[in-house]
């Protein structure tokens, strides 16, 4: 991460700070405003962008509206696809190493492991919130972590759990069709917890990231990764995803509920995280491959750590 | 594809079928995990299997030059030194390393090992195994051809380096990679037997109890039948196996290319004094080149139409060494002038930056005294794999692409893949990929083909056009020659290229 960055996340802090009241009130405006749908809990989902993904966009276990019907009912068409590499899940498969290069780096440094080592989370509890296929799930596992795949789609649990299977390595995710409030009520904790391409779809994602903090262990990670909600990532991830090159079907994505870094970083804060790194992915059209990068203006990951209570 | 994986599968594996059909119907189903293509002590399936199946992480089919690159590279680096590695080969060499005694000749079949190859032996800690035998470094390379109008020579130092390339007998490089690789801790299995057939497990995974399910990414694993009869798994099948590849065949990868109606005769001579670079002369039917080998011997790889190359076979020795001195000096046609445009004329704006070797006159290739081996006869052609990989299988070394020997480039591709292989799985595993992820193998694929193509078209075009004798193609030629002679920047780029430093030959 450059330097420009680090003071770029430097000046959040110290803005959020001094304007913590100011901001609250008119991110809570924009929080409420933002979700035109259901009141009901947050429901993780895994979504990624400007990829095609599922189309199931916020859906809760009650509101069980026409709407979301529909929406689940288009995502379980192409949840089979999920591992098909050359289907509709392209661009988010083309994606994954990079999100993973990121995680491996900041995850690395963070629990102090040799980052040259095959299998450096050893030892280690992962979550995967929103799993989906597994995508993310089973690098992780070959990387030597406990993971557990979480997802509220009960057919995207199942793919992942088949697919899984087929090497010995990852065979032993232990896959969930469930919520992260479910999991917190469980009372379960894990050393790191990843929601990657899921805030987005949420529907209050104050409590959202609260709910992923207490599923944090004191001094634990948390990585979260979205889109940005800029003109930028409006002519990117909707206009271009959705319309233009149909990577994703129209509708996936609404911009009014992206968030701004400053937004993420102020509601992890609100949820005791403090966010340590962040950087952008971006797509270079002519290799047809992402890249880790300063960009923070279309997609981007932020890492945080749980403060200790007892420090 | 996937019809002719499954009729295959089919055909040989008819009583998996049965718990195929099990577990289809059900939903949620896992799938047994004594799968084809898992292999577990307990096998009863299996048709006359009695064998344990070994699970390795990579199978290299091929356990010759670069097979074995690739092997100690993934042995070298930290993030691959914990894969479970097969060889699989019948060469007893494998096994019980005959000595290479110093006293013995050079055998005739020697590489021309690039800088950039050098050092990449250096960093996997084979180039230590070289230097203990017979090598040669040659630092002066001169090109000419039968009409006389013009030459070319390259001195190491034009690009300030100390050597343009080193000569080693293949079975000192085979040697010296086997010592490396048993140098350091490392699990590989050499099975010294044939590849026979190759299994990918497609059992069909569907949520749904459809009749057609559709295939998920299926099972990891590649089922390889040797034929010895026993049987292995790898999650990333490698195929190092030479021209004639077998795994090419069966993993269904079309080729492109053409024969040379040129055949190689290749054999060791010797001369009275050293011979400390290295000659290529283009002749009608095809170039001729002397290569030092060290201790007073050379090579010879000479191209020509296989009429005559079986003639010069079966010729006394005697009469083959007045051949070919007759072919590097007397014959065809004169020397060629020193400075036939004068160091200046048209070219003297170049002159600041003129090279050391466009100062130098043309050198006479040593005399030839004596053959020291016997001569061996190789048909020569061009091929190429149209795709380097697919699932579970990717293709290196001359397995992809043959090449013509005119510009000692052959091997020095394979080195090339293998490295670049090595590196490619190395970044996989850093980010958890399943390394016989087709995606994954693309990412070498994009990395060498262009590469490798390049090469092979520079190579093709030279073949082509020093193959026809046509009044102005000769001038024009001849104009190349004092060209890449007196024109420093193209002498450097062109050293570069060939050198291996330059992955592709953009004049910058």
């Amino acid at each position: 991460m450059t330097s420009k960055l680090l003071n770029h996340l430097r000046a959040l802090h110290a803005a959020t700070n001094n304007q913590c009241r100011f901001a609250r009130s008119s991110t809570n405006l924009f929080l409420s405003s933002s979700r035109p749908f259901s009141d009901a809990p947050s429901l993780p989902q895994v979504s990624s962008t400007p990829q095609p993904q599922n189309p199931q966009s916020s859906i809760s276990f009650s509101a069980l509206s026409s709407l979301n019907q529909e929406e689940l009912a288009k995502f379980s068409a192409i949840s089979e696809t999920w591992w098909d590499s050359e289907g509709p899940f392209k661009p988010l498969h083309a994606m994954n190493p990079t999100r993973l290069a990121f995680i491996r780096s900041t995850l690395c440094r963070h629990f102090g492991r040799d980052p040259y080592s095959p299998t450096p989370f050893e030892g280690l509890k992962f979550v995967d919130v929103g799993c989906g296929g597994g995508i993310l799930s089973e690098p992780l596992a070959r990387m030597g972590a406990t993971v557990t795949g979480v997802d509220a789609v009960e057919k995207n649990i199942k793919i992942a759990r088949l697919h899984a299977d087929l090497d010995p390595l990852t065979s032993k995710i232990d896959y969930c069709c469930t919520t992260a409030e479910k999991l917190v009520e469980e009372q379960r904790s894990f050393d790191a917890v990843i929601a990657l391409e899921v805030i987005e779809h949420v529907a209050n994602p104050g409590e959202f990231c609260k709910s992923l903090s207490a599923l944090t262990v004191p001094d634990g990670a948390t990585i979260i990764s979205t889109i940005n909600r800029s003109m930028r990532a409006y002519a990117t991830a909707i206009v271009a995803a959705e319309y233009l090159l149909h990577w994703l079907p129209k509708g996936t994505h609404q911009w009014s509920s992206f968030l701004t870094p400053e937004e993420l970083v102020l509601i992890l804060q609100r949820a005791s995280i403090s966010v340590k790194e962040m950087a952008g992915f971006g797509y270079n059209h002519l290799t047809g491959r992402w890249s880790v990068c300063d960009d923070i203006s279309v997609n981007f990951i932020a890492f945080g750590t749980k403060t200790n209570p007892n420090q | 594809m996937n019809r002719l994986i499954t009729r295959k599968i089919a055909e040989n594996v008819n009583c998996l079928k049965a718990p195929q059909r099990n577990f289809c119907t059900g939903v949620a189903a896992k799938i047994p995990t004594s799968n084809s293509a898992q292999p577990t002590t307990d096998h009863p399936e299996e048709q006359g299997v009695t064998n344990k199946i070994h699970q390795h992480d990579v199978a290299i089919v091929g356990g010759g030059l670069v097979g074995l690159a690739l092997a100690c590279s993934l042995a070298s680096m930290p993030l691959t030194k914990h894969l479970n590695v097969a060889i699989i080969d019948s060469n007893p060499a494998l096994f019980s390393r005959p000595s290479i005694k110093k006293e013995d000749p050079p055998d005739p079949r020697v590489s021309t090992v690039t800088p950039a190859s050098i050092s990449l032996f250096k960093d996997i800690g084979a180039w230590k195994y070289v230097e203990q035998h017979r090598h040669a470094y040659f630092d002066m390379m001169q090109v000419w051809d039968y009409t006389g109008l013009g030459y070319t020579k390259y001195n190491a130092k034009d690009a300030n380096k100390d050597y343009l390339g080193c000569v080693v007998e293949n079975r000192v490089l085979h040697s010296s990679l086997l010592s490396c690789i048993q140098d350091i801790d490392f699990q590989k299995t050499i099975y010294p037997s044939k590849l026979t057939t190759l299994h990918r497990n497609s059992s069909f995974v569907g949520v749904e109890s459809k009749s057609s399910a559709s295939p998920l990414d299926q099972g990891h694993s590649v089922k390889l039948d040797l034929s010895d009869g026993s049987s292995l798994c790898a999650k990333l099948v490698v195929g190092a196996d030479g021209s004639k590849s077998r795994i090419r065949e069966l993993a269904g990868f079309t080729t492109s290319g053409w024969s040379y109606s040129q055949n190689a005769v290749i054999c060791t001579v010797e001369h009275s004094i050293e011979n400390r670079g290295a000659w290529q002369r283009f002749l009608p039917a095809g170039p001729i080149a002397l290569l030092p080998v060290g201790d007073n011997f050379s090579n010879i790889v000479w191209t020509m139409n296989p009429k005559e190359a079986t003639d010069r076979k079966t010729m006394s020795e005697d009469d083959f060494v007045k051949d070919v001195n007759y072919a590097l000096d007397y014959g065809y046609g004169p020397h060629p002038k020193s400075s036939t445009l004068g160091n200046g004329g048209i070219l003297s704006w170049f002159k600041p930056d003129v090279t050391l070797s466009a100062a130098e006159c043309f050198e006479v290739p040593p005399k030839v005294t004596k053959l020291a081996s016997q001569r061996m006869v190789f048909p020569l052609s061009l091929m190429h794999a149209n795709n380097y990989a697919s699932k579970n299988v990717v293709l290196i070394g001359d397995a992809a692409h043959t090449v013509h020997p005119l510009a000692g480039q052959g091997v020095n591709l394979g080195f090339g893949d293998a490295f670049a292989l090595a590196k490619v799985i190395a970044e996989g595993i850093a980010v958890g990929t399943n390394i016989g992820e087709v995606s994954l193998l693309r990412k070498f694929e994009a990395e060498r083909k262009p590469a490798n193509i390049a090469m092979m078209a520079i190579l093709d075009g030279f073949q082509k056009a020093y193959s026809v004798d046509f009044g102005p193609l000769n001038i024009l030629r001849a104009a190349a020659f004092n060209g890449a002679n007196y024109i420093s920047p193209l002498k450097r780029s062109i050293i570069s290229y060939a050198s291996g430093e330059q992955k592709l030959p953009l004049f910058t």
